[in-house]
């Protein structure tokens, strides 16, 4: 018996390149070495290239005086700030649409897909239409029309139409009137922040309430309510110290005022009307995931319809809602470098565009462009799991 | 006991229940809201497809040969019909046209091929169209070789091109992309790494600023003396970015897959190559098909941002027409023969990827 299982066992020992534990060593290191070797190629062809073209590497050029103007800008800037400061400039502008992108898109996309479902056979259609039409078109073709057939074709500033008191829109943008606060507008600043505050703690104690007696109050009205009396009241008792300040016309160009560039506009329009399209599907599918039987129990309970929609239907259509949505939001953030085809001063138009032309720094600048979408990137899905995470059901 | 065995006849039901009055009390006007809604929505398509069927059609101008013929405040379609030939084949030299025509031809039959389902040999079909339809598409286009002149890529453009570079980048982010995915479901902890990285770093930026890496950093890669051709850089920057978003697709495949068949397969001792060869990768390839075609969509459409850097592909060539001084006012026109090429494309893809949905949906979840 024991010679024979000796013999086995000395047959059963695997070669070395059949052993597949060694085998997936052997490829790993493999793997490292091509890698390695592949970016030591490169990076000498690099340094090569750089020293041929007389290119300096490193980050210095960030210090240097910019000496161009951008059309719009979040933090004061001129021609005599740094390069590094354009940076700074262009994410700024990137955030400012991707934000206003994200807000415009959710609602509109909401929207369109509830109206997708609706029982009015007219509704759904349009709704449709919509959602086939606007998804199966390139964005950056929808930029350009709105850009160059649409916004092109407004009234010079003289001729510009006003849409309310005070608001113009010409081929220069959108003109608003500015608020200007005045002696003890802080006052209402303050009550603002204070009626949030109150506002928290009384959707708190109204879950609670519910939750223990089953007693339904309306704390989100209430709240709302509570924020317009509140700040209503001081911005009154404090002298109503805020005044607005109109666009004017002087010479050629409106002076004064708040100016949405048409750039803004344009991009705007576009990337929610496209986005929108997507998370209409995104919400259409996450109504239609909730269980019929679900609105059907809580009819049953006498629930009445608003309420059955925010307490049951909406909650557990999040849940499917939520991780597509995320990748929706990181498509438009990513999307709003399209920017730079219409000159929308964003990162890559600004930072990646002019400024990488003016210095060459072409590793550099394209990195750091890099490297903000994908922390942008990896904070929203962050930020989105743990809140997936949290509305998740709990199964055993 | 008085008695009647017989049935009385159905009576119809009511009129305001069935038929066209039914059909519109139960769709459009069940309820007030409902009712103020179809008239807002009536309201709104008659003010709009109204003028709108007028300026595209009813009183627009299709012949002629320029600005002129333009004589009617419609739509101005001259401009394409005048254009329709820069717009398909770009600056291809009209000599050689007939090249694109051929491979549009064979292309339109291997497509068609491959949808109809009663077509026989369907897989070597599609073999034939990932692997030796390439390479007789590059030699027709680009010539060189057995006679045919020398087109260089700087030429290509047009729809042409945005159709080389949506194929080539679907046809070469595939095996990219499957090699990715094993790699990143792979037990060594170096190769899963790897392929981790990066397919999130891939997919964490945008594609333009792939684009722009492809045209302003590619060049420093490689030797001074090699010339890299435009094109190809921006084909590499696209193949990288969408085998990323190509891995993941295929991930969630094999996710599906049961861990059984992983087990079967290697209950039968088959090496890994061959079990994933064999079992797992054409039944997670069967499932995304759907996703497969929803990525081609969205690289369909994206390859419209090689404007940004200069190619010229469908977009890039009726934007250039458009500024065009003899052509004053044609940037609609323009615009909704674009948006209407693409949406033909996109909305055909987007139509037979649900048709596929629904045919590999056997019922059981």
């Amino acid at each position: 018996m024991m010679p024979e299982d000796n013999k086995y066992s000395a047959n059963s020992k695997p070669k070395f390149w059949n052993d597949p534990e060694k085998r997936s060593l052997l490829f790993q290191v493999l793997m490292v070495g091509t890698v390695i070797l592949f970016a030591l190629y490169i990076i000498n062809n690099t340094m090569n290239n750089l020293e041929s073209r007389g290119i300096s590497t490193g980050f210095g050029f960030l210090s240097q005086n910019a000496g161009f103007d951008i059309l719009l800008t979040l933090i004061p800037f001129d021609a005599t700030y740094s390069f590094g400061r354009t940076f700074f400039v262009g994410l700024l502008n990137t955030m400012l649409v991707s934000f206003l992108g994200v807000i415009l898109a959710t609602i509109l996309g909401f929207i369109i897909g509830v109206a997708r479902l609706s029982h009015n056979w007219l509704i759904s259609r349009m709704a449709s239409v919509y959602v086939e039409t606007f998804r199966n078109i390139p964005l950056l073709l929808q930029i350009f029309f709105w850009y160059f057939a649409v916004l092109q074709l407004l009234p010079s500033p003289r001729e510009s139409i006003e849409l309310f008191d005070g608001v113009q829109l010409n081929v220069r943008g959108l003109y608003f009137p500015a608020p200007i606060t005045g002696d003890g507008f802080g006052w209402v600043v303050i009550a603002f922040f204070a009626s949030l505050v109150m506002s928290v703690f009384m959707i708190r104690w109204a879950k609670k309430r519910q939750d223990e007696t089953g007693q339904f109050f309306p704390a989100y009205w209430a709240s709302f309510g509570l924020v317009i009396v509140l700040c209503g009241l001081t911005y009154l008792a404090s002298g109503s110290p805020l005044t607005w300040e109109y666009p004017e016309l002087k010479g050629f160009n409106f002076k004064g005022g708040i100016n949405v560039i048409p750039e803004l506009s344009a991009l705007l329009l576009a990337l929610s009307i496209y986005t929108a399209a997507f998370i209409a599907e995104i919400v259409r599918s996450g109504i239609e995931a909730v269980d019929k039987g679900q609105t059907e129990a809580s009819s049953a309970l006498g629930l009445p319809r608003s309420r059955t929609l925010r307490l049951v239907v909406i909650p557990q259509a999040m849940r499917v809602v939520i991780p597509p949505l995320t990748s929706q939001y990181l498509n438009l953030i990513k999307n709003s470098s399209l920017a730079t085809a219409i000159g929308y001063p964003d990162l890559v138009s600004v930072f990646a565009g002019t400024t990488l032309n003016q210095t060459g720094q072409a590793i550099e600048v394209i990195a750091m462009t890099m490297a903000v979408y994908l922390t942008l990137s990896l904070l929203v899905s962050l930020f989105m799991n743990w809140y997936n995470k949290r509305m998740a059901l709990v199964e055993r | 006991m008085l008695h009647n065995d017989q049935k009385l006849p159905d009576l119809p039901a009511p009129i305001s229940s069935t038929g066209p009055i039914g059909w519109l009390r139960e769709n459009l006007f069940d309820s007030w809201v409902n009712s103020v809604m179809t008239v807002i929505a009536v309201y709104f398509i008659a003010t709009t497809i109204g003028p709108l069927l007028n300026w595209a059609f009813f009183s627009a101008d299709f012949l002629g040969d320029s600005k002129d013929s333009c004589t009617s405040d419609g739509a101005c379609w001259v401009f394409v019909t005048v254009r329709i030939n820069q717009f398909i084949y770009g600056f291809y030299p009209e000599a050689e046209i007939w090249r694109i025509n051929i491979l549009f031809g064979m292309f339109a039959l291997l497509i068609a091929a491959l949808v109809i389902e009663r077509t026989p040999h369907r897989g070597w079909i599609a073999l034939f169209t990932l692997t030796i339809f390439p390479i007789i598409a590059f030699y027709l286009l680009y010539g060189d070789a057995f006679g045919l002149e020398k087109v260089e890529t700087h030429k290509w453009g047009g729809l042409m091109l945005t159709l080389v570079l949506a194929v080539v980048g679907i046809v070469a982010a595939l095996p990219f992309g499957i090699l990715l995915a094993l790699g990143r479901r792979s037990h060594m902890p170096v190769a899963r790494s790897f392929c981790t990285i990066f397919i999130e770093v891939w997919r964490g930026v945008p594609l333009i600023s792939v684009l722009f890496m492809a045209s302003v950093m590619f060049p420093l890669f490689i030797p001074e003396e090699m010339s890299f051709d435009k094109l190809l850089r921006a084909l590499i920057g696209i193949v990288m970015f969408q085998s990323a978003y190509m891995a993941e697709v295929i991930r969630g495949g094999l996710q599906a897959i049961p861990k059984g068949q992983y087990e079967a397969g290697e209950a039968m001792g088959l090496s890994y190559w061959k079990l994933m060869g064999l079992i797992i990768l054409p039944q997670a390839l069967k499932i995304v098909i759907p996703g497969i075609v929803n990525t081609f969509i969205a690289l369909f459409k994206d390859t419209s941002l090689v404007l940004i850097i200069g190619l010229f592909d469908v977009l890039a060539t009726v934007q250039a027409a458009i500024t065009d001084p003899a052509w004053p006012r044609v940037s609609t026109e323009g615009y909704v023969f674009v948006a209407f090429v693409f949406w033909v494309f996109c909305f055909s893809m987007s139509r037979y990827s649900q048709s596929i949905e629904r045919k590999l949906n056997t019922g059981h979840r």
